[in-house]
């Protein structure tokens, strides 16, 4: 169990900044993200887009601000906790207890979820009894590809995951690539290698074909798809792949009590604090009037977030107002050295 | 005003004045129309404002853009007549457009 003052749930720019106003006023946090690294939607949607909106930075990408708010935080030594997210919480007296799908366990005095739109999560195909194979012979991401030596795989999808694995894995592994049209996302040089692959008998390609049904008992032994015209047709698959990107899901949040309108959580506009007490929301999953989707919007809702973390971290202590600029206090927690 | 009819999964018709110049998505989301999401707000980059277009409208739709087609490929159960419905800017000639809501945006 980790006892400390502040959960922050989702390391975009949002939670970021949220853990960096904690520690300037002496809090200590620890932050839990979904993905396997910190940056949220900058870095997961647009890494190498520019930004023209963060003030006083004319231009950055998605990556360089993550950067700079991670050095930022990092007097603060602050833990991470990737690749999970909160499935629980409890009230436990005046504290919250929180699991997360890792089987990470905290004790915080509050939480302040920063959670974009949701937690990314694959796609997943529509076919009903997918399901049912799911992480035992049909996957959406691959962990471990060994277990496709010498199997038959087919990978649906026409992007950049689905063209790379299907090259990758025509070496060791007979591979069927499916997808919905003729035109594919994924880069030129990619598609061009999958067509040459598959004039050379490497790659079977089937393109304005979809997924229509999989067949098996405890594993998948063929997949039927369906063209464009209504033709199906029965292919042998060991395993089954699909890559049809990320999902903003909001999960288990839905069940904590909070008021959600829209997806979106309902809070104050004074410390960003939620309709249950202890429980903070800022960044794009909160709403108010007036609310925009702002970077700048979060950074600002995040530093009152914090402040309003105090009271529940340290009742007996008053919060003093201090500038960074001369605040002793501040500075030793950024590990300034003055003279 | 144009009117865009939206169909959704509840077998429910929802016919709808929408302003020119707004998308049928805005026409969906401003009205509490169920079933479209639209996560990134209009932006071409989650493909969760998707709906089928009624058939006899397909031809008339302004023609997709390549960054729709590739957002589609990620909807959930696309077809033929599969458009993102914040690529659909409402004008005079949309009067009358029928949209169809799918089962799930993803």
């Amino acid at each position: 169990m980790n006892k400390t003052d502040v959960l922050i749930i989702g390391a975009g720019p949002t939670g970021l900044f949220c853990a960096h106003q904690l520690g300037i006023i002496g809090l200590q946090c620890e932050i839990v993200d979904n993905l396997d690294k910190a940056g949220g939607q900058c870095i997961e949607l647009y890494p190498d887009k520019p930004i023209y909106d963060i003030p006083a930075i004319p231009e950055c990408t998605g990556e360089e601000l993550t950067n700079n708010l991670l050095k930022q935080i990092k007097p603060f030594n602050f833990n991470f906790h990737l690749n999970q997210r909160v499935e629980e919480i409890k009230k436990v007296k005046d504290r919250w207890q929180v699991k997360t799908s890792g089987n990470k366990q905290f004790d915080v005095s509050s939480i302040v979820i920063a959670g974009g739109v949701g937690s990314f999560e694959p796609r997943k195909f529509p076919v009903n009894e997918c399901k049912k194979f799911e992480e035992n012979s049909l996957f959406y991401s691959v962990k471990d590809k060994s277990i496709f030596k010498d199997k038959t795989i087919s990978i649906f999808g026409g992007g950049d995951s689905a063209l790379d694995w299907a090259i990758e894995l025509s070496n060791n592994s007979k591979v069927n690539l499916i997808h919905r049209r003729d035109g594919f996302s994924g880069a030129e040089v990619s598609v061009q290698k999958v067509k040459e692959l598959n004039n050379q008998g490497k790659i079977n390609l089937y393109t304005k074909y979809q997924l229509n049904s999989v067949l098996g008992e405890d594993k998948i032994n063929s997949v039927k798809i369906k063209h464009d015209d209504g033709e199906i047709k029965e292919i042998k698959s060991d395993y089954v792949l699909g890559f049809f990107g990320l999902i903003m899901q909001l999960g288990p949040i839905l069940d904590w009590g909070l008021n959600i309108d829209k997806k979106k959580i309902e809070v104050n506009t004074e410390n960003f604090e939620t309709n249950i007490d202890g429980i903070f929301a800022i960044g794009d999953i909160c709403s108010y009037p007036g609310k925009l989707k702002l970077i700048l919007s979060g950074f600002h809702e995040g530093a009152l977030a914090a402040r309003g973390c105090f009271k529940y971290a340290k009742p007996d202590e008053k919060l003093r107002f201090e500038f960074t600029t001369t605040s002793k206090a501040a500075q030793e927690r950024l590990g300034v050295k003055n003279d | 005003m144009p009117k865009i009819t939206y169909k959704t999964q509840d077998d429910k018709t929802h016919i709808i004045d929408v302003q020119n110049g707004l998308t049928v998505m805005e026409g969906a989301i401003q009205n509490g129309i169920p079933g479209i999401d639209a996560d990134c707000g209009g932006g071409m980059s989650c493909a969760t404002c998707h709906v089928y277009v009624n058939e006899e409208w397909l031809d008339k739709l302004p023609a997709k853009e390549d960054g729709e087609e590739d957002m589609l490929d990620m909807a959930f159960e696309p077809k033929k007549n599969s458009r993102l419905s914040c690529q659909l800017i409402v004008s005079d000639i949309l009067d009358g457009l029928v949209v169809n809501i799918p089962s799930k945006q993803g």
